[in-house]
C-alpha cells in the first residue's frame, strides 16, 4: 500500500484534494514509510520530500503547503482562505461554483413538481398564499416562498390497536369485547391539515378511540359481536368526522372497518360452549323430527294397509275372514311343534314346564 | 489569481456593507408562520400581538409573515396557534355506585389570548402542565357523580360537556380555550373488578348454554309427542271404522309376529275341539 504511487502523481492540480480525503488520512502523518519512488505529490511541500511519504494529502498538509509557498502556486497571499484548484486555462473555479450553487438553489426552490395525488401549500414568509394542484408550479425562491407537498388523495390507514394485543372495551351491558379496527382517512383540506392541529395524525387516532369506545358503550355485547357491526362502523365514522370537522382539521374519514370482535380470551371457552349448546339443541331437535317422521309414516302406512284390507273385507266379510284366519294359522302352525290331544285325558301327562305355558291354543279359539 | 480573492480585494467595502445590512435586517425581522402567533415584547412589556387566532379569518389573511421589530428593544415570543393536545394521565375514577373505572381522557385546547398566556404561564407546555391537574380533578369529580352504567352510555356526552365547561373557565386564566374534552378509554381496572367481570360474562354464557340445551330438549320432546298424537289419530281414524274387524285383523298380525318368527321354538298343544281343527274332524 504505502509503496504504491500516489494517486495524485499524474493528476496534476486539477482534481479537488478533498475528494480523496478519507482514506489517506487514516495512514497518519507520523507513520513511517519507505520513501516514494514515483512522482511526488504536488500538494505536499518540497521540504516534505525527506519526511515520511504519504499516499495523499490531508487538510492540514494543504494549509501547511500553502504557507510554505509550494504546490499550486500563488500561496501565501490569503492566509486562511481555502482555495479551489484552478481550471486548465488558469482561471478559478469559484465563479462557476457560485453560479452552480445559485442555480441549484433557484431550481430546487422555485420549480416544483406536484404529483397527481399530491397538493402543495405555498407560504410567503410563513403566511399561507395558495395551494398548488398537481403539475409543475413556479414560486419565488426559498427564503421568500416555500412549498410543502403532501399526499392528499391516497388513503392513510390507522390500525388500532397497533400490536396484536388484546384490546378490551366495555359494552353497554357492561361486558368486555376484544375489538380491533382500522380507520381510513385522507386529507380533504391541506392548509387546515397543516396549520390547524399540532398533531393531526395523533388526533385522528385519539378521536377514533374515543368515538369507538363511545359507540361500543351504546350497544350490547351481542350486537357488537354480531349484527350491529355495520351500524357501529357507520356511527364511529360519523362521530369522528363531526369532531374532526369541529377541530377544522381538514381530515376526511373515509371509513372505519372493524377487523375482529372477539370475546376476551379468558371467557372464550364459555362462548364456545354456547355455540356447542346451540348445536346440541339443534341436533336434539333433528333427532326428534326424524323419529316423528318415522312414526307418522308408519302410522299412515298401517292405516292405509288396514283400509285396503277392510275395503275387500266389506265386499265379502265371512269368506275373507276365514281365509285370513286359515292363512295365518297355516303360517303359525307350520313353523311350530304341534301336539293334538284330547284335553280331558292329557292334563296329567304333561310334565314339561314350558308345556304348561303353552296355552297358545286359546287365542286360536278366540279367533273364532 | 483567485476569483474570490480578487472579488474580496476589489469589493471589500461593498461586501462588508451588504453583510452588515443583512445582519441588521435579520435582527429587525422575524418570520411568523401560520402555525404561530407572536407577542412582541418591548423591554419586558407585551407590546402587540401578531397573527392572533381568530376563528373567522381565513389562512393567508391572518397577519402571518414578516414581523418588524426594533433590535435589542423588542423580543418576539412565539406562541403556538394550533390546537394543542392536553393528555391526561390514566387514572382511577370512582363512580357514584362505588365502582372503579380506569379513565384515559384528553382535552384539546388553543391559546386565544397569547399576551395573557405569556404573562401567566410563559410557554404552552406550562399551560398544559397547569391545566392537567385541573382536568384530572374535574374528571374525577364529574364522573364521581354518575353511576357506572350511565358513564358508559349516553350520559357520558353530557358529563364531558360539563367537564369541558369547567376546565374552560380555568383555562381562560391562561389565555387558553378548551375546545373539547373526551374520554379516550374507560376500562375496568386490572385485578378483581376485571376478574369479576370475566366471571360474570362466563357464567352468563354458561347460563345461556344451559338454556339453549334445555330449550332444544323441550322442543324435541314436543315434536315427539305431537308425532305420537298424530299417529294415534291416524290409527284411530282408520281402525274405528270397524273395531271388530280390527280386532281380528290385528290378532292375525299378532300371531304372525309372535309365533311364526324364525327360530321360535314354540310348541302348541291343540285340542281336537279347537276351531281350527273343526274340519279336521270331518264334521
Amino acid at each position: 500500500m504505502t509503496g504504491k504511487k500516489s494517486p495524485w502523481g499524474s493528476g496534476g492540480g486539477d482534481t479537488p484534494p478533498k475528494s480523496d480525503g478519507g482514506k489517506p488520512q487514516g495512514d497518519g502523518p507520523t507513520e513511517p514509510a519507505p520513501p516514494a519512488e514515483g512522482p511526488r505529490n504536488p500538494w505536499l511541500p518540497p521540504q516534505a520530500a525527506d519526511a515520511p511519504q504519504k499516499r495523499g494529502p490531508n487538510i492540514e498538509d494543504i494549509f501547511r503547503a500553502r504557507k510554505g509557498g509550494g504546490g499550486g502556486g500563488g500561496g501565501g497571499k490569503g492566509p486562511t482562505m481555502p482555495r479551489l484548484p484552478q481550471r486548465p486555462d488558469g482561471k478559478s473555479w469559484a465563479p462557476v461554483g457560485i453560479a452552480l450553487v445559485i442555480a441549484i438553489w433557484l431550481g430546487t426552490s422555485m420549480v416544483h413538481r406536484i404529483a397527481p395525488q399530491e397538493k402543495g401549500v405555498v407560504t410567503t414568509f410563513g403566511a399561507y398564499s395558495r395551494t398548488l394542484d398537481n403539475g409543475m408550479a413556479v414560486t419565488l425562491p426559498w427564503p421568500i416562498q416555500s412549498v410543502s407537498v403532501q399526499d392528499v388523495t391516497s388513503i392513510r390507514r390507522e390500525s388500532i390497536p397497533e400490536g396484536d394485543g388484546e384490546k378490551l372495551m366495555l359494552t353497554g351491558d357492561q361486558n368486555l369485547v376484544d375489538l380491533t379496527y382500522l380507520v381510513r382517512w385522507n386529507i380533504k383540506d391541506l392548509k387546515q391539515y397543516m396549520f390547524q392541529l399540532a398533531e393531526p395524525d395523533q388526533t385522528v387516532r385519539e378521536v377514533a378511540e374515543a368515538a369507538m369506545r363511545q359507540s361500543i358503550a351504546e350497544v350490547t355485547l351481542n350486537d357488537a359481536m354480531g349484527s350491529g357491526r355495520q351500524q357501529i362502523e357507520q356511527n364511529v365514522r360519523d362521530r369522528m368526522q363531526k369532531v374532526l370537522d369541529a377541530y377544522r382539521s381538514g381530515v376526511s374519514i373515509q371509513g372505519v372497518d372493524i377487523k375482529k370482535t372477539d370475546p376476551p380470551t379468558k371467557v372464550v371457552d364459555a362462548f364456545k360452549d354456547v355455540l356447542a349448546a346451540q348445536q346440541d339443541a339443534q341436533s336434539d331437535i333433528n333427532q326428534a323430527q326424524a323419529w316423528a317422521q318415522q312414526l307418522t309414516a308408519r302410522a299412515g302406512g298401517e292405516a292405509t294397509a288396514f283400509d285396503k284390507v277392510y275395503e275387500q273385507y266389506k265386499l265379502a266379510p265371512e269368506v275373507t275372514r276365514r281365509r285370513m284366519y286359515y292363512e295365518t294359522m297355516e303360517r303359525v302352525l307350520s313353523k311350530t311343534d304341534k301336539v293334538i290331544l284330547e284335553t280331558n285325558n292329557v292334563q296329567s301327562y304333561l310334565p314339561l314346564p314350558e308345556m304348561k305355558r303353552t296355552q297358545v291354543t286359546k287365542p286360536a279359539e278366540g279367533g273364532n | 489569481m483567485s476569483f474570490l480573492q480578487n472579488l474580496w480585494a476589489e469589493q471589500k467595502a461593498a461586501i462588508v456593507t451588504v453583510a452588515v445590512a443583512l445582519v441588521a435586517a435579520a435582527s429587525c425581522v422575524k418570520v411568523v408562520d401560520e402555525k404561530t402567533q407572536a407577542v412582541v415584547v418591548r423591554l419586558g412589556q407585551p407590546e402587540r400581538v401578531v397573527n392572533r387566532f381568530r376563528p373567522d379569518v381565513e389562512f393567508g389573511q391572518t397577519g402571518a409573515g414578516l414581523v418588524w421589530r426594533i433590535p435589542f428593544m423588542e423580543q418576539v415570543v412565539e406562541v403556538d396557534r394550533r390546537i394543542l393536545d392536553l393528555d391526561m394521565e390514566r387514572q382511577q375514577v370512582l363512580s357514584a355506585d362505588q365502582r372503579r373505572l380506569e379513565v384515559d381522557a384528553f382535552a384539546r385546547f388553543r391559546i386565544i389570548d397569547p399576551v395573557r398566556m405569556v404573562q401567566t404561564a410563559g410557554t404552552t407546555e406550562r399551560v398544559a402542565e397547569q391545566l392537567q391537574p385541573i382536568l384530572n380533578s374535574a374528571l374525577r369529580q364529574e364522573l364521581g357523580k354518575r353511576t357506572f352504567g350511565s358513564l358508559l352510555t349516553a350520559d357520558r356526552g353530557r358529563a364531558m360537556e360539563q367537564i369541558r365547561a369547567g376546565l374552560d373557565r380555568e383555562a381562560r386564566e391562561y389565555g387558553a380555550q378548551i375546545i373539547d374534552v373526551r374520554i379516550k378509554r374507560a376500562d375496568l381496572p386490572e385485578g378483581s373488578p376485571l376478574e369479576s367481570a370475566f366471571t360474570r360474562m362466563a357464567t352468563a354464557r354458561q347460563q345461556e348454554a344451559a338454556t339453549l340445551r334445555a330449550q332444544g330438549q323441550k322442543t324435541a320432546q314436543i315434536i315427539r309427542a305431537t308425532a305420537e298424537a298424530t299417529a294415534a289419530k291416524t290409527y284411530a281414524d282408520a281402525f274405528n271404522k270397524d273395531p271388530a274387524f280390527y280386532d281380528f285383523y290385528r290378532a292375525m298380525q299378532s300371531y304372525d309376529a309372535t309365533f311364526s318368527q324364525k327360530g321360535s321354538s314354540t310348541s302348541i298343544v291343540l285340542s281336537p275341539d279347537n276351531e281350527y281343527l273343526r274340519q279336521f274332524k270331518g264334521k
